[in-house]
């Protein structure tokens, strides 16, 4: 079994990328930088990561989140954080990146920050 | 061979797990899950677990990539003990080491949007111990303590 699935679904214009699993070094971590690629080839640059179902993430998977951050901006585009874990916020902090991410606890909140 | 330096409690008798892994990516869930097994019987509570499971995962990761560049004819040895003080994980390499003082600060501002460099940092915030040394034979070894 994958150790991560990422599904996609459209909010208009807004793509939310829902992770379930690890985005941990090797496949979690391949498996996001690919979707993140994908979705800019298709011209896709707003988009929400919602990590509510991440149950475990590393520094590689924490570093593919600021990949994913850079390589979004790079294409004038803006990248959202959705519903962080406990664990996943105290890593943020501790990295300093919540001071780099644009946070939110709710989808409909980060939805709006988009207009 | 080399002697880790672990220091004991007179009266316990430590309890060891050692593994020896190939220098490849999967080998860092295989010792992720060694240690949280071996955690996990020995009672730990669920944070102490994740600390280890999570500084386990980084070394080895560092181990692998870092030390022996991938290269397969080098193992990474880890030791996994429950010491008189705590749960200890050694995790050694056999690469040309580095000194972790080079290793940049990625907490610094120009430093936030690197993809990599935060290893360290993790076995360092969750880890009360965490030691380098150069043994005997070369490689680089990580010793790192969680307290009870």
């Amino acid at each position: 079994m994958a150790d991560i699935t990422i599904t996609e679904r459209q909010a208009g214009d807004v793509t939310i990328l829902d992770l379930v699993g690890k985005v941990t070094i090797g496949e979690g971590s391949v498996a996001l930088r690919s979707t993140i690629r994908r979705v800019l080839g298709e011209g896709k640059t707003k988009l929400i990561l919602n990590l509510g179902q991440v149950g475990y993430i590393d520094s590689s998977g924490i570093g593919e989140l600021v990949s994913s951050f850079t390589a979004v901006n790079k294409e004038g585009g803006t990248l959202k954080l959705l519903n962080l874990t406990e664990k996943i916020q105290d890593l943020l902090a501790i990295t300093k990146l919540l001071t780099v991410f644009d946070v939110y606890e709710d989808e409909a909140s980060a939805l709006a920050s988009f207009n | 061979m080399y002697i880790l330096p672990l220091t004991y409690n007179a009266d316990t008798v430590p309890e060891t797990k050692e593994l020896k892994l190939p220098s490849r990516i999967e080998s860092v869930d295989e010792a992720a899950a060694n240690a949280e097994a071996f955690a996990r019987s020995l009672g730990l509570t669920e944070d102490a677990i994740y600390a280890i499971d999570l500084a386990v995962r980084e070394s080895v990761a560092n181990a692998v990539k870092h030390g022996n560049k991938f290269d397969e004819t080098k193992r990474v040895e880890v030791k996994l003990a429950e010491t008189g003080s705590g749960f200890e994980i050694c995790v050694r390499d056999f690469g040309s080491g580095f000194s972790v003082d080079d290793i940049p600060d990625p907490t610094d501002r120009e430093n936030l949007l690197k993809a990599n460099g935060r290893g360290i940092l993790f076995m360092r915030s969750f880890m009360d111990e965490v030691d380098w040394a150069h043994p005997e034979g070369g490689g680089l070894l990580v010793k790192m303590l969680k307290r009870r």
